[in-house]
């Protein structure tokens, strides 16, 4: 998978140790890095080169803080920089009007059908409103079978005229049809079209021209390549649309789509598909977007609540131990329990970039570290102090103590000899550091 | 041009009509980037990374084009941009022959493989079943007699759509309710295959994202289900691309594999999109070939990819 963009970044700035600013020389390997990983993500071309320029001009002259690497400063001036891209403001679906009309378009294969019956279910749910769904793909096969099953999946209704080849004809309809019945909100599912096929874009234009809704929505599938930017723009151009729903964002992608669509059309993103089931809609955070575009996890909130819980202090201290090969179980205690203060492990370690992906389907409680303590607090204070004195009998006794067997106790101090390795060889901050042990300890 | 021949004259301008967007767009820049100089120089190069950049052919790939460009530049120091056409497709050309993997002629399948199996998979929405549709059609066109199988139990009115099209392409299909076990459609397709003396079946799977565990194991499970029938069954797994996919499409192309054993590629969409760069890069980067790219909505928008002939469509005016 992708190197992390803090890995590289450490990298980059390697050349930056003991400066206290950041510039414009120093600046250019983590630009390009800052580039490459944008173009990974699918953001396009001419964007991520400006996007490139701004954090330069942000980046440079800035004063390095003691507390913050150069290249932690550097992840946050980006995440920063792209959070405010992505819209930090946000807004809701416009349901005003009686019926209040929302107009779906988008490419083929987008997930527009899927969305419109998300859609429907959400404002049913938890908007207390009384939709209509009106299904005006008459081209695509069993594109209104898809709706129809999709409908009775949420109960609710579904508008459609089968055997008509006018999609403006019904779409008026139905909206007549909601008047008649009471229904407040039409949501209009339409085919998928290409933004190049000059006859199906004048077809959207049409229904919308006729509708007049409050909302029309884009749909777009968050792998798009390049080619968003093109799709986007030809979509707002034609429809001057209100909104982007970003779907099946519960796969891998980066989705540097989203930043592409949002800066080419200034756009909100509404809404994002989170999956296959009717109520995996979500709202859009964009924070998490930019996060997630710069492959990096929420590097961002790890550091700020490690700042919390570190102790400047200690941090010297245990640096100076490190050196001297001193680290001992009572150290290794006292950081286990400010791991602990940082909150729920699982969401510790999904933050830590690369770790996300691996950890998705794990199963990790809160008490994995359990184990560890009870095997450290039936050591003797002598021997957390200085664990070589741990001999056979020495482990039989902490295992019977601990209620676990000679095999943890073994593989646990093993693991802390390795750390303890990997630590002194490691010349790097305290929160890098406890990083490397959780990974470490991850199997327990 | 000789590889030209096999296109018959009405296939070539289909493609040609097909990929219009993208050759515009391809060579509009490149004549752009070229206009004033007289050779090769980093201004160029760094025009040419937009382009094949902006075509989602992906960094690393990019990268080695670039480089390859940079050392003939260097090498014949005269070359003046206005080969820089006839390099590039020589260049790009060259990364698709280095999988020397061998691309098919026309629509056909192996004489010695009866029934011969091909399974469809993909992550949602790139066109499976309007492929398989597609693909009925051309292979039912050379004779065969094709059985279409309605794997696909869980999307809604997945099985209606691909109904239509048996009945579309005039094949028969095997089918079960909604929500049946995709394993056991599976099973049942090849069983009739068999007494039916069926030519070829086409199985129709959901759409998966690659990420989801589960689902992807379900994919080994319906593949192992059908070798109970047929022993090396299925004989072809084929992986659709949708054309205006970004970056993940490499990443789709690792996981479908891992679970399957991928061993054909089909790229959809390639009709509305500046793309092809997909193709460029996924070829470079795995070793399955692209056998199939479809070109629009129409039944008979399914061909038979030929890199030269793609590569030459990209760059010929």
């Amino acid at each position: 998978m992708f190197e992390s963009l803090s890995d590289k970044f450490e990298r980059a700035f390697k050349i930056l140790k003991g400066q206290g600013r950041i510039t414009e020389i120093n600046i250019a390997e983590t630009l390009k890095e800052v580039r490459k990983a944008l173009l990974d993500a699918d953001v396009n071309y001419k964007i991520a080169k400006s996007f490139t320029e701004q954090v330069k001009e942000k980046a440079l002259g800035q004063n390095v803080l003691t507390a913050v690497s150069p290249s932690q400063l550097m992840v946050k001036i980006v995440h920063d920089e792209l959070t405010a891209l992505m819209g930090t403001e946000k807004t809701d679906v416009n349901l005003k009007g009686n019926p209040a009309i929302i107009l779906i378009a988008g490419l083929q294969g987008s997930g527009k059908t899927t969305f419109s019956g998300k859609l429907a279910n959400y404002l049913k749910t938890k908007k207390g409103k009384s939709p209509l769904l009106v299904a005006c793909d008459i081209y695509r096969p069993a594109a209104i079978e898809q709706l129809k099953v999709l409908s009775e999946q949420i109960d609710v209704p579904v508008f459609a005229e089968e055997e008509s080849k006018n999609p403006v004809a019904i779409a008026k309809n139905a909206v007549n049809f909601a008047k008649d019945r009471g229904y407040n909100v039409v949501i209009v599912d339409t085919a998928g079209r290409l933004a190049i096929d000059e006859e199906m874009m004048n077809e959207i234009s049409a229904i919308k021209k006729a509708l007049n809704p409050q909302e029309t929505l884009f749909v777009v599938d968050s792998m798009t390549g390049q080619d968003a930017v093109n799709t986007a723009k030809a979509f707002n151009d034609r429809l001057n649309f209100e909104g982007v729903v970003l779907t099946k964002l519960d796969g891998d992608t980066r989705g540097g789509a989203a930043l592409t669509i949002r800066s080419v059309v200034n756009k909100p993103i509404k809404f994002v598909g989170i999956g296959e089931k009717l109520d995996a809609i979500d709202v859009f955070y964009p924070e998490r977007m930019a996060d997630r575009i710069l492959g990096m996890g929420d590097i961002v909130s790890l550091v700020e609540r490690a700042q919390e819980q570190f102790n400047e202090e200690e941090a010297q201290k245990l640096q100076k131990k490190i050196a001297k090969n001193q680290f001992n179980f009572n150290d290794f205690l006292s950081q286990l329990g400010q791991i602990k203060k940082m909150g729920n492990i699982k969401d510790l370690m999904g933050m830590i970039p690369g770790m996300g992906k691996a950890l998705r389907d794990v199963d990790i409680d809160d008490n994995a570290f359990k184990g560890i303590e009870a095997i450290i607090f039936s050591m003797t204070p002598e021997e957390r102090e200085n664990p070589v004195i741990l001999n056979g009998s020495r482990r039989k006794r902490i295992a019977i103590g601990s209620g676990t067997d000679i095999q943890q106790v073994n593989r646990l101090i093993k693991q802390f000899d390795d750390t303890r390795r990997i630590m002194k060889s490691m010349s790097g901050g305290g929160g890098a550091n406890m990083m490397k042990m959780m990974k470490n300890f991850r199997g327990n | 041009m000789a590889i030209f021949n096999i296109f018959s004259k009405e296939k070539n301008e289909k493609l040609d009509k097909g990929l219009e967007k993208t050759k515009l767009n391809v060579f509009g820049k490149i004549a752009k980037a070229i206009v004033g100089k007289s050779k090769v120089d980093a201004d160029v190069l760094d025009n040419l990374e937009e382009i094949l950049i902006s075509s989602d052919v992906g960094v690393e790939t990019t990268l080695k084009i670039i480089k390859r460009i940079e050392q003939r530049a260097a090498k014949d120091k005269y070359v003046g941009t206005e080969e820089l056409n006839n390099i590039l497709k020589e260049e790009i050309s060259g990364l698709l022959e280095e999988n020397n993997t061998e691309s098919l002629i026309e629509f056909s399948i192996p004489e010695n493989i009866k029934p011969y199996i091909i399974m469809v998979v993909g992550v949602n929405g790139v066109g499976k079943t309007t492929t398989i549709g597609k693909l009925a059609y051309q292979l039912k066109k050379t004779g065969k007699t094709v059985l279409l199988g309605a794997a696909d139990t869980f999307r809604a009115a997945a099985v209606e759509q691909l109904s239509i099209w048996a009945d579309r392409v005039n094949v028969p299909i095997v089918k079960q309710a909604m929500g049946a076990d995709p394993a056991s459609v599976a099973f049942d397709t090849l069983s009739s295959a068999k007494t039916k003396n069926i030519d070829v079946v086409i199985i129709d799977t959901a759409g998966r994202l690659h990420n989801k565990i589960n689902l992807m194991n379900e994919l080994s499970k319906i593949k192992k289900v059908m070798s109970k029938v047929i022993p090396d069954a299925p004989h072809e797994i084929i992986l659709v691309l949708d054309g205006s996919t970004g970056q993940n499409a490499f990443e789709q192309a690792r996981q479908f594999t891992l679970a399957t054993e991928v061993n054909s590629l089909a790229i959809t969409k390639l009709d509305g999109t500046a793309k092809g760069g997909v193709v460029i890069g996924i070829s470079d980067q795995f070793k399955i070939p692209v056998k199939y790219i479809g070109i629009g909505e129409g039944i008979e928008d399914l061909q038979v990819f030929h890199k030269k002939a793609f590569v030459n469509s990209l760059f010929t005016n």
